[in-house]
């Protein structure tokens, strides 16, 4: 239901739909919110260039202040009048906004926002039942992720194969407006097609590295890597904390894979070191080159990073990027 | 010990600082009753040295964890009460030690401190006269927990307080009261309460067998309430038998994380043991007083009822989690005491073994082991107490230590 719905809300409403309607902008991704709310406010344009236009905030909406905004007017002919943060609206004022989505002036085009969630429910329910036109703006979900940078970019007149919409993801991350924002950049600047090259380009490095990525980095000895997975995680505002847990639990499933009985089956086997089926066929690569006292001299590593990050340390980054090289260098060594 | 008795009896191994307390309770009785005389107008009052020296307005009791600090304040406050210096049977005495005395005022908390506000309510009661014709007793139970502030608030009651008023403080150690406030009590050490002694109190109070009694005493290391819970559940025998099993599980690396994960399993077992009928009975009080109505999720739901629901949860999270460090905690110090006994047959001191019933195994590793990495083996739980309480993940914390407890004869 959210792909389609997604789709809605970046088709634009044609001339004058919005007018003499209430239209209700759902959903907490604010990219497609704004695009919304500008999409209905045009369509009030299209069909009169001089409509006037109100913002305000749900809040702030006393209870005749509605009535006042909507009521008939002798000079201006269409109007569009917008709500944003339809959560926060006084209780008192709640009546009013529904006695007038039952009742719709003709030459006024209202448009409420809301972000979804429990806040306000009830209002909403009526509201739907008012039958007032939804606008579903759904955060996207990862693997939306992509479609939606390909649509943006043929949006802005250009192409971008799927790797490349990837590619672009990974470097700028999963904030909508920083993708369309890239994506319409890069296609101003390299032209009509964006390709990986072009990503590369202009895009160093990646915006989301996990905590596990860091785990993984270090347990299969790639120092040079593991730092350079730590620092991206770091800027990017992955806690410390989050970098000793991913890397405290790596080394866990790894060490209870050495000590498990010989001859288990791999399902019997990730039920012994309590991690799910798929993750032992990884455990057992990255267990390639660990020997038992590695393990040992690692785990009691990040168990004293833990402590630093804690505030043990007066510097957190140093006392992971110590751990992880105490990491790697116990692989090594042991 | 057997002509301790009265008030006294339940003090465990004290004796010393029995005789300190009596003798001061005999001394304060002198003085009121020489005052009696002289308000009666018999001239001046006969002079009194045993009476003067033996009684002070300011006491700061200190002692480890379980040695009895307030139940020794409770009692001295009994002792003043009463007309026959601590009967244990007379009025004064029951209400004294009940908390319910008019003139004894106990003040603890539940919170991490004591905080100005609640001491300067105390000070000031501490300028009225007792209600009653003998004294007003002020017992601060956790005098360790005076913020600076409570502190100095104070001070200036400690040092000139009203004619019938006595200050009893109780702390860990002198170190945990601030030297403004040491420097005005008269310090009163109880020491950690021979196991004798504690074994005779279990069998007489809990009617348990000598045996038991004695191995409760024994391991509970003169904590009182720890060995009373030895001697009287079986689960928690069961659960200390569990934790003194670990060493034996450290063989190898895999050996050591299952040791690590079952010492922390074990501590929340025991958490939600302890909490999970308190938990039930507030979840179900506070559902009384909101007015839910029918059982089984059927009836009206006030509005209110989710959102003080998830704050009550979010309590009992909080001090399930506190309990579970709490049990953790304990188990680590089991284990200390087990290998305090591997170092005390390494080298041939002639101290009582806290594990006694485990002597093969001690000695076995006594003799495998140089004291030195005995030593570490010792340090390294310390560690590992020190790293849970600066918040580190428990089951990281406890990997690491059985790791560090590995012998290198096994690697």
């Amino acid at each position: 239901m959210l792909s389609p719905m997604a789709t809605k809300a970046r088709s634009a409403p044609s001339e004058g739909e919005a007018l003499g309607g209430v239209t209700l902008v759902l959903g907490p991704e604010d990219l497609l919110v704004d695009r919304a709310v500008a999409a209905a406010v045009a369509s009030v344009r299209a069909s009169d260039p001089d409509a006037d236009l109100t913002e305000l905030e749900a809040a702030s909406l006393a209870p005749g202040a509605l009535a006042e905004l909507t009521s008939p007017s002798l000079f201006a002919s269409a109007r569009a009048v917008v709500v944003r943060g339809l959560d926060t609206l006084p209780a008192e004022a709640a009546d009013a906004v529904l006695s007038y989505a039952k009742d719709p002036q003709p030459d006024v085009a209202l448009v409420l926002t809301h972000r979804g969630g429990q806040k306000g429910r009830g209002l909403l329910d009526k509201l739907r039942k008012a039958r007032v036109r939804v606008v579903a703006c759904e955060a996207l979900k990862s693997y939306e992720l992509p479609t939606f940078v390909i649509r943006e970019a043929r949006g802005a007149g250009g192409r971008i194969s799927e790797e490349a919409a990837q590619l672009l993801i990974e470097s700028v991350g999963s904030d909508l407006r920083a993708l369309a924002g890239a994506a319409s950049q890069l296609i101003s600047d390299a032209g009509g097609v964006i390709t990986e090259e072009a990503i590369r380009a202009y895009f160093a490095g990646r915006a989301e590295v996990t905590s596990f990525a860091v785990a993984d980095a270090a347990v299969t000895g790639r120092t040079a890597h593991a730092l350079e997975q730590l620092r991206w995680a770091l800027r990017s505002g992955v806690a410390p904390v989050l970098v000793t847990s991913a890397l405290a639990s790596g080394l866990r499933g790894l060490a209870k894979l050495a000590g498990a009985p010989r001859g288990l089956r791999d399902g019997d086997l990730a039920r012994e070191i309590g991690v799910p089926p798929w993750k032992v066929k990884t455990l057992r690569g990255q267990l390639r080159g660990w020997s038992q006292e590695g393990l040992a001299t690692a785990i009691q590593a990040v168990a004293r990073a833990d402590a630093d990050v804690k505030g043990g340390a007066d510097d957190a980054d140093y006392a992971l990027e110590r751990a992880v090289l105490a990491v790697s260098r116990a692989r090594s060594e042991g | 010990m057997s002509e301790v008795s009265g008030v006294w009896a339940d003090l465990v191994g004290q004796e010393p600082t029995v005789a300190v307390l009596r003798t001061a309770a005999r001394a304060a009785a002198a003085r009121l009753a020489a005052e009696a005389a002289k308000s009666a107008g018999e001239g001046a009052a006969p002079s009194q040295p045993a009476g003067r020296s033996g009684m002070t307005h300011a006491w700061l009791i200190t002692g480890p964890p379980g040695s009895g600090r307030s139940n020794t304040a409770r009692a001295f406050a009994a002792a003043l009460q009463c007309e026959r210096q601590g009967c244990g049977e007379c009025t004064a005495c029951r209400t004294s030690l009940a908390g319910t005395n008019p003139d004894v005022t106990l003040v603890r908390t539940e919170q991490l401190s004591l905080r100005v506000d609640e001491i300067r309510e105390l000070v000031r009661k501490s300028a009225m006269s007792p209600v009653g014709r003998r004294w007003q007793v002020l017992v601060v139970e956790d005098a360790d927990r005076l913020t600076e502030q409570a502190a100095d608030a104070l001070l200036k009651s400690l040092e000139e307080p009203a004619d019938r008023t006595v200050w009893v403080l109780c702390a860990p150690t002198v170190e945990d009261a601030v030297p403004t406030i040491r420097s005005r009590c008269r310090l009163l050490v109880l020491r950690t309460p021979p196991t004798t002694a504690v074994a005779q109190v279990l069998q007489r109070r809990y009617a348990v067998s000598p045996d038991l009694a004695v191995f409760a005493a024994r391991a509970s290391q003169g904590h009182i309430g720890r060995a009373r819970a030895l001697a009287t559940q079986e689960e928690v025998r069961a659960r200390r038998e569990q934790v003194l099993s670990v060493p034996s599980k450290l063989r190898d690396l895999a050996g050591c994380l299952t040791a690590a994960a079952s010492l922390v399993e074990l501590a929340a077992e025991e958490a939600r043991a302890a909490t999970a009928e308190l938990d039930a009975t507030e979840k179900a009080e506070l559902e009384r007083a909101l007015g839910v109505t029918g059982s089984g999720g059927r009836g009206p739901r006030p509005r209110q009822l989710q959102a003080a629901q998830k704050e009550l949860e979010d309590q009992q999270k909080v001090r399930a989690k506190r309990l579970q460090r709490d049990a953790l905690d304990r188990a680590l110090l089991d284990l200390v005491a087990f290998y305090r006994d591997v170092l005390v047959v390494a080298l041939g001191a002639s101290a009582e073994l806290v594990n006694e019933e485990l002597r093969d195994d001690i000695e076995r590793r006594a003799h495998a082991n140089r004291p030195e990495l005995i030593l570490r083996q010792i340090d390294a739980i310390l560690a590992c107490r020190d790293a849970i309480a600066a918040n580190v993940a428990p089951l990281l914390a406890v990997e690491s230590m059985t790791i560090a407890l590995l012998e290198p004869t096994r690697r």
